[in-house]
């Protein structure tokens, strides 16, 4: 199917309402993605016609919704391009899905000083999760700079790479600066000193290639909402290896095989990291987002989002005095600034009542910040549906609000 | 001296003039502009009250059983916000200001459109001059 903007925007039913009396200019889609009405459906659908606890159901419905989950599982297997359902775990999203690597990969596998190397690009979702398992288990966290166009310093990690790194995680986009950075390179990197690594997609799998065996990801992580999915889903894909040699993260139902006094043994993966009554009706509501984006070609969706978005550096370019932040040599879906004399909280204030959403502070990523030497920035994030209009808006809003700041 | 009641419906009545948002953050803003300058010796650590997005120097004395504060913002709007709240609180008896009920907020509906007025630091400004009335009001300050 073509790409038709304007057929495209209409599937979105929120897009089309107004935001303190002026029409929705909605650009803060690195933090959430808005929904199709399809994604829409199939949540009001579960619930409607479906509802009901999954795998151990003896009862129609039950099995009405166990098939409908698993076959989500394998929707989402096929986008990432797994080898295997198994090797999809469901989690609540991105963070939770690093959180049970650096659990589980490190009670198994990282031993006191043995190393973990993350980057200064990353969400503190990529970040806290590593430093906090380094403390519990002895080992050092190292960290790769980026320069000043907002790119990975690839000779430092070059050379923090050792034969005592057991993993490197990083962000394929970063949240902050939209820099892409060079994963099939940084993995094979990562590979030849015999480290795992872990891709945070969550800011890349919705905007550029998302193969995981083309990447060669030992993990990769994303989360349902910034894909046109609902909130509280995530994904974790990891390679069979690795997730058959890692304890389970959590205790409890679904996650066992056989519970008595003196011995617990553990569900085959995925079930085994899947503890609980998962969330049934988030997978099914990723998988219509993830159909939803089957209908269109991908390359095409990217190219009209990579249009839109040259056009948005060229027009907040042309204001005087707005300094943006990342000139990375690849660059996706995120235009990260700053106006000199201007407090990021009053542009996105005095956007916000012109119907503009961006989103402004620090992005919950502090060590970026402190690189950039500034508090925080004004973020304007793009999706499929967005258009050169939205940027004509954006732009406009600004400069009204430069005004009304005396500028 | 007026009460905190009679500014604060003095100051509902200010943005009754103004139907527009943006012409009411104009005013916030202008407000924020006005303020007198905060003494460099008063921009200290210890006067920091942090919201997430921006940050408040708040400088806080106790005479005679009143609260004065002088603030200041990097933010213009934050500012505003807390010249605000200097009109209100500001020269006031301490006891009053414990038992002040900020309506203002609200009848503005300053409440409603600055959603994230957790983020922008104001409520932490609220706690700070309550607390520091608290103080005043027990001689601990």
């Amino acid at each position: 199917m073509a790409i038709n903007i304007e057929k495209i925007r209409e599937d979105f039913p929120i897009l089309s309402r107004s935001v303190n009396g002026k029409p929705l200019t909605y650009l803060d889609n690195a933090a959430t993605t808005q929904k199709p009405q399809t994604v829409i459906d199939a949540i009001v659908d579960y619930y409607t016609n479906y509802n009901s606890n999954i795998h151990r159901g003896t009862h129609h419905l039950s099995n009405l919704a166990t098939e409908a989950h698993e076959a989500a599982r394998n929707t989402i297997k096929d986008y990432i391009n797994a080898r295997h359902d198994r090797e999809i775990i469901f989690t609540r999203g991105t963070t939770e899905a690093i959180n049970l690597v650096a659990s589980s990969f490190g009670q198994a596998f990282i031993k006191p000083g043995d190393e973990v190397i993350v980057t200064e690009l990353e969400h503190h979702s990529n970040f806290v999760p590593w430093q906090m398992i380094c403390e519990r288990q002895g080992a050092h966290f190292r960290v790769v700079p980026f320069d000043e166009n907002g790119d990975l310093q690839l000779d430092v990690l070059e050379k923090l790479l050792s034969d005592r790194t057991r993993i490197l995680a990083f962000n394929h986009v970063s949240n902050s600066l939209g820099t892409v950075n060079p994963a099939k390179e940084i993995i094979k990197m990562a590979h030849d000193a015999g480290a795992a690594v872990l891709v945070d997609a969550a800011q890349s799998v919705q905007h550029i290639e998302h193969d995981v065996q083309d990447l060669d990801a030992d993990f990769y992580a994303f989360s349902g909402h910034k894909i046109y999915g609902p909130t509280g889903i995530g994904v974790l894909y990891g390679k069979e290896k690795w997730l058959d040699a890692m304890p389970p993260y959590q205790g409890g139902g679904e996650m066992i095989d056989q519970v008595s006094v003196e011995k617990t043994t553990y569900n085959k993966i995925p079930f085994k990291f899947e503890a609980g009554t998962p969330n049934i009706v988030g997978p099914i509501g990723l998988a219509a987002a993830i159909d939803y984006i089957n209908n269109f070609n991908f390359d095409e969706l990217i190219a009209h989002e990579d249009d839109v978005l040259q056009y948005g550096f060229e027009k907040l370019g042309e204001i005087d005095g707005l300094k943006i932040y990342s000139q990375a040599k690849r660059h996706t879906s995120i235009i990260a600034f700053n106006v000199e004399g201007i407090h990021h909280y009053d542009l996105g204030t005095l956007l916000d009542t012109q119907g503009v959403a961006v989103r402004t502070g620090h992005h919950c990523t502090q060590p970026i910040m402190t690189a950039l030497g500034v508090e925080g920035t004004v973020r304007a994030s793009l999706a499929l549906y967005n258009t050169k209009a939205d940027i004509d808006s954006l732009v406009a809003a600004i400069r009204k609000a430069l005004k009304m700041l005396g500028k | 001296m007026a009460s905190i009641q009679e500014i604060q419906n003095s100051i509902i009545e200010d943005f009754s003039f103004l139907p527009e948002w943006d012409e009411r953050y104009a005013y916030l803003i202008e407000l924020g502009q006005k303020m007198d300058p905060l003494p460099e010796a008063y921009r200290s650590e210890a006067n920091i009250v942090r919201g997430c997005q921006s940050t408040v120097w708040l400088h806080r004395e106790c005479q005679e059983d009143k609260v004065y504060f002088k603030a200041d913002s990097d933010s213009l709007i934050v500012k505003g916000l807390a010249a605000l709240l200097m009109q209100v609180f500001s020269g006031q008896p301490a006891e009053q200001v414990l038992k002040a009920d900020l309506t203002f907020f609200e009848e503005t509906g300053l409440n409603k459109h600055l959603s994230s007025q957790r983020t922008n630091g104001l409520i932490a400004m609220i706690e700070e001059i309550q607390s520091f009335a608290a103080k005043c009001k027990n001689g601990e300050v």
